[in-house]
């Protein structure tokens, strides 16, 4: 039993970083209708960003104000990598058939993939332990301080996200946008620019999600986009694409079907399949969603559209 | 009229004619002037030629974006390579298993074909990819509980081509002529990339590739011409498919080994490029996309010593140049020439003007 809830709380941890990832993807979708490939690439280019301020500056100032450096560095070559992303690759190709962004959106990917290569070589670069995290133990199940903080901050993100949609007038003009370009064009919303805000706050988020990759696994690899995106892709999709609230419920599930599927797979099957098998979980998942509810857990409408 | 006509198409037999000698001079010429590895990249490339004429039928022709396409030639390849290798002890005949592989491929195709059929572009691409990478990783842990495909250290020593008796594994001299086994392969290649040539070429005018073009235009107005297109979609996942495992085959036999690692879904999108960059939907256009791409990462192998001497030191690995070079590509085709650098006339309409409503 306290395995089992072990996992729930690993599943939970996991799932949600993968849902701040999947907010990236989701709001783009949501706008644009384009699967921005190339966003799990950006968390990756937050987190690398993180570790080379870690490395340069560690030991010269107190710990709290380096994660603050590292964050805000992050954060700001994310966003302008978002920025220049959509303005040099997607914008010219509003419009354009569907295929051709997309063919666009694995470029850019492949492009910021082996330029981190070149500057950051491609060996895994590690997190150098800058503070000895201390212990949770809740009814059997023990956690670090930072993943509890991580979770912490995780939720926190998401509820002022959601505060912001629904609150503020950039939020309002993003839905606007998101249900019909044409026409919020039509009631003064510079849509242009709601569409690179949006793109700068899902590259934020995600400079935020690659510190906290980083802080969880304590490494960082040129290529570790590539399957957190797909995974964050994938709780986007099992939460309805285009749903902001059915991202982060489709990050925390899927999360909890990971590790619990890797946690319990090799004694379902007699040891036959093992925890290797981990990373099928999101792919199984994802054919199953799209074929069976394409819109996802919380999505309304067809998945056709897609 | 009568003699314009014999003309003509005598000078069409000759021009077929010339073009034969050049592909059998081919292999022979460039040994002897650029060395026999350029011998062995021609035989890749013709590989590569078969592949993304294959993906070019999904989608170049029925606009399927398919971001695993490299799994049917992992299929393909193991098919064979498990039935020709000491690994099962079997030793299969080559013209048993090629048409077998081929069939298994198809079969992979169908399956990754029907549960997908609902879906439309984007979705679409990424359950392909999440396909491909599914396959690799079963073909990485298939070693436990029963060891099936040796798992991460692949499988060595594939039977070479043998036809009745003659093994391509051995060296020829045929009156002064050296054959070796890199001409051999290059002519049964030949042979095949011909034959998939053909069948695309004749696919396409047909009433099938008619009907993959409607689809791709658009799918509603297709089903309401009477299109059925569940089975026209299956079928060019099939199609696709089919030829992706022949070229497998072709693969496991000519390389001697394979492994999971020579299916990463780069190769997925390193084929795709061969297709975007050449000009989806036309048949000339993916031949020469894939002989570029082919050739292209071998010419910039040179790179390292020319940095080594102009800079000092080798400053960007040749290989990942390479593949910054191709995200750089997509890119800059989307961009500017998205039709591709020989497209095909219906595609360059479709994609120089916008979609209404879309």
């Amino acid at each position: 039993m306290d395995i089992f809830l072990q996992q729930i709380a690993n599943g939970l941890l996991l799932g949600s970083i993968y849902a701040l990832v999947a907010l990236g993807y989701t709001m783009v979708y949501g706008i644009l209708g384009l699967i921005n490939f190339a966003h799990g690439d950006l968390v990756m280019v937050g987190a690398l960003v993180a570790l080379s301020v870690v490395a340069a500056l560690g030991g010269s100032v107190p710990v709290a104000v380096l994660l603050l450096l590292a964050t805000g560095a992050a954060i700001v070559v994310c966003v302008a990598l978002g920025l220049l992303m959509e303005r040099a690759a997607y914008r010219p190709l509003r419009g354009a058939p569907r295929l051709a962004p997309l063919i666009t959106a694995i470029g850019v990917s492949i492009l910021i993939q082996y330029s981190a290569a070149l500057i950051w070589g491609k060996q895994y670069i590690s997190m150098p332990e800058l503070f000895k995290p201390g212990k949770i133990v809740f009814a059997g199940v023990q956690i670090t301080t930072t993943q509890a903080f991580i979770f912490a901050l995780a939720l926190a993100i998401m509820a002022a996200l959601l505060w912001f949609i629904k609150v503020s007038r950039m939020g309002r003009a993003m839905r606007a946008t998101e249900q019909n370009p044409d026409v919020a064009g039509l009631m003064g919303v510079d849509t242009t620019r709601v569409i690179a805000f949006t793109f700068a706050l899902g590259a934020s988020i995600g400079a935020l999600a690659g510190v906290m990759v980083v802080l969880y696994y304590g490494q960082g690899h040129y290529f570790m986009g590539f399957m957190l995106g797909l995974k964050a892709f994938t709780a986007a999709v099992l939460g309805g694409i285009g749903n902001v609230a059915g991202a982060m419920l489709g990050g925390l599930l899927l999360g909890l079907i990971e590790s619990l599927g890797a946690g319990y797979l090799g004694d379902l099957t007699g040891g036959v399949f093992g925890s290797n098998y981990r990373d099928v979980f999101a792919f199984l998942v994802l054919v199953l969603v799209l074929t069976l509810r394409p819109s996802g857990l919380m999505g309304v409408g067809s998945g056709d559209r897609a | 009229m009568k003699s314009v006509a014999k003309n003509l198409t005598l000078s069409r037999t000759l021009l077929y004619a010339v073009i034969a000698i050049a592909l059998t001079a081919l292999p022979f010429v460039v040994d002897a002037t650029l060395g026999r590895a350029w011998v062995r990249i021609i035989d890749v490339a013709l590989l590569f030629v078969m592949l993304a004429l294959g993906l070019n039928i999904v989608v170049g022709f029925a606009g399927l974006l398919d971001l695993g396409y490299i799994a049917f030639f992992a299929v393909g390849a193991y098919a064979y390579a498990l039935l020709a290798s000491p690994h099962f002890g079997i030793h299969a005949s080559f013209l048993v298993l090629l048409p077998l592989g081929a069939l298994v491929a198809a079969a992979f195709g169908i399956l990754l074909g029907a549960p997908t059929l609902r879906l439309r572009g984007d979705y679409l691409a990424i359950v392909t990819l999440g396909f491909g990478e599914i396959i690799r990783i079963f073909l990485n842990n298939l070693n436990r509980p029963f060891n099936i495909t040796n798992g991460p250290q692949g499988i060595t020593l594939i039977d070479p081509i043998q036809i009745g008796g003659l093994s391509l594994a051995k060296t020829f001299h045929v009156s002064g002529l050296t054959i070796a086994p890199v001409h051999s392969y290059y002519f049964v290649f030949l042979l095949c990339t011909l034959g998939v040539i053909f069948v695309t070429h004749r696919l396409e005018n047909s009433r099938i590739g008619r009907a993959w073009v409607a689809i791709r235009e658009d799918e509603l107005a297709a089903s309401a011409m009477g299109i059925n297109t569940r089975n026209v979609k299956l079928l060019a996942f099939a199609m696709g498919a089919t030829f992706g495992g022949i070229s497998g085959g072709l693969f496991a036999s000519f390389q001697g080994f394979i492994s999971p690692e020579s299916f990463t879904l780069l190769d997925s999108i390193m084929v795709l490029c061969m297709v975007v960059l050449g000009g989806m939907g036309n048949v000339g256009g993916v031949v020469l996309g894939a002989i570029l791409l082919t050739a292209l990462p071998e010419a910039l192998r040179y790179m390292g010593p020319l940095q080594q001497r102009w800079l000092g030191q080798v400053i960007i690995d040749p290989s990942d140049l390479r593949m910054l070079m191709f995200g750089l590509a997509l890119v800059l085709m989307m961009l500017f020439r998205p039709a591709g650098l020989w497209p095909s006339k219906t595609r360059r309409r479709e994609l120089a003007t916008e979609k209404p409503g879309d």
